[in-house]
């Protein structure tokens, strides 16, 4: 099960500068998991302490924030592209 | 808890160099979340945290006489944004010093003694937009920046647009497809990339974020160079209080999206009392949401820290962001301050445009009528006192979003061209 990750630019000094990673996974947790087995350290700025995401980071599975899907237990089907961004906002 | 300036884990510090003073007063970028500090550059993450980068100051003294004598835009606070002493040389719109109106007739309506309304519909593009973008701008030029660039919900597209073409930089502007009509067309008049993107403004903004993090040489004022933009927003602050004659309101009303305006405001109100230009004073910071997008109204009513992101279901579509990046700073200043977070219904939104269409003479867009419209309904639910000064935004015109209104408003009679045909309409 293959699936690309698309990383921040914040965090390509974990990806040796690669904006775009492979990873294995059924879910965004085992997903996350296979990027800290390849990338150690990586897991640990998108996760907070107590393993939930960081209150700053919207991860997408596909086109949707996986905050509105199952979190990190959303489904990561084959091919699926996980993106990792940092939370901004326009607006007033 | 980190204190050390990094710049290696921000890979796009930019090749440009920066000249002495390009950052007037600024320092460098400090995380509002944990305190870790960044070299100035196009960044808006913490790369420890990935919380809001902040701009850091070692502010000069500053007095009230020499902000009164500078110009009437938003370059006479320019000794407290991060923009250069030689700011008013280069082309930009020159936003601000919006009109504050005494509102009486509208205070009457509600049952407010002293009630203002902070204009900003007057501003270039007739939205508080011009105010950040100018500053964004600036940074943008010193960066070097190539391309001037948003994601938006039509009121910062045309600000980018039309500064940037004032500007001479190139613009590429992104929307949602169904943004209304009128916003598209004061951006698209303004620039030839015009983008609009099938989806509704969070999809637009992961698609801004997505690009900003690969192509080099663009600034995205509300994405990477977020920082500097959002200073923009403390000049509405500061205006207020000068123009209440160098002192804060006891309340003040403001919209919320992002949150940033409103975190903003009270970051101005902050400054000014650290500075020594106005009193310290106790103030109320109160904000506004359309129920269809009110993330930050449900998690005050709430109670909670966290805020659910939506999907956004209003006619207030510049304040549709259903996962509002400062919301939780918005709920810090309510509860801090004393005031609080409510939202209405579009109906209410409609009602709220006229109300203030037709005590004041002020023609507001949907995020005016949703700031006026819970303004009523502080006023109806007990939440604000009615005694005590209040100051109330209004973020930019109606004529942008005339199609929330069109269909309540019209001819009261259509009539023949005679006067005995005046005298049985029952106008008079």
């Amino acid at each position: 099960m293959s699936i690309s990750v698309r990383i921040p630019t914040i965090l390509r000094t974990y990806t040796g500068g690669e904006s775009e990673v492979s990873a294995t996974g059924a879910t965004l947790a085992e997903v996350l998991d296979d990027l800290e087995a390849n990338f150690a350290g990586i897991k640990g700025r998108i996760l907070d302490d107590n393993g939930a995401l960081r209150r700053f980071v919207n991860v997408y599975v596909g086109n949707e924030d996986v905050r509105f899907l199952d979190d990190l237990a959303t489904p990561t089907p084959d091919g699926a592209q996980v993106s990792v961004i940092p939370a901004v906002a326009g607006g007033c | 808890m980190s204190a050390v300036v990094s710049e290696s884990t921000q890979v796009a510090t930019p090749a440009h160099e920066l000249r002495d003073g390009a950052f007037g007063h600024a320092t460098g970028l400090s995380c509002r979340e944990c305190g870790h500090q960044v070299a100035l550059g196009p960044h808006y993450a913490c790369p420890e945290c990935f919380g809001p980068l902040e701009i850091a100051y070692d502010f000069p003294a500053v007095t009230r006489e020499q902000i009164e004598a500078g110009p009437a835009n938003i370059w006479r606070y320019k000794a407290l944004l991060p923009v250069p002493s030689d700011i008013e040389s280069s082309p930009n719109m020159e936003p601000g010093f919006t009109r504050l109106l005494k509102a009486d007739n509208l205070g009457r309506a509600l049952g407010i003694d002293n009630l203002w309304v902070k204009d900003d519909s007057t501003n270039p593009t007739n939205s508080f937009k011009d105010r950040v973008v100018a500053c964004a701008l600036s940074a943008a030029r010193e960066f070097g920046s190539k391309v001037f660039a948003c994601p938006s919900t039509g009121n910062l597209a045309n600000a980018v647009a039309a500064a940037g073409a004032r500007a001479g930089i190139k613009t590429v502007v992104f929307i949602p497809s169904n943004l209304e009509k009128p916003k598209q067309i004061n951006s698209a008049i303004y620039t030839d990339s015009l983008v609009a993107v099938n989806g509704n403004y969070d999809d637009v903004n992961k698609l801004a974020s997505e690009i900003a993090g690969e192509e080099d040489g663009w600034a995205f004022v509300n994405v990477n160079v977020r920082p500097y933009y959002a200073e923009g927003s403390k000049t509405l602050g500061y205006e207020i209080a000068e123009q209440l004659g160098w002192r804060l309101p006891d309340q003040i009303v403001i919209p919320v999206a992002s949150g940033s305006q409103l975190t903003k405001v009270h970051k101005a109100f902050q400054e000014l009392i650290k500075l020594g230009l106005v009193e310290d004073k106790p103030y109320k910071v109160y904000g506004a949401q359309a129920t269809g997008c009110s993330p930050v109204s449900v998690a005050y009513k709430a109670g909670v820290d966290a805020i659910r992101p939506v999907k956004p279901d209003t006619i207030a579509k510049s304040l549709a962001i259903g996962n509002p990046a400062d919301g939780i700073y918005v709920l810090d200043v309510c509860r801090q301050t004393g005031g609080a977070v409510e939202d209405i219904t579009d109906d209410e939104v409609r009602d709220a445009i006229v109300l203030l269409a037709r005590t004041e003479g002020v023609f507001t867009e949907t995020a005016g009528g949703t700031t006026v419209g819970v303004l009523k309904k502080l006023v109806e639910t007990g939440q604000l006192d009615t005694s005590l000064e209040t100051v109330v935004i209004n973020t930019g015109h109606g004529l942008k979003t005339l199609d929330a209104v069109a269909d309540v408003v019209g001819a009261r009679a259509t009539i023949e061209p005679n006067y005995a045909a005046f005298r049985d309409s029952g106008i008079v």
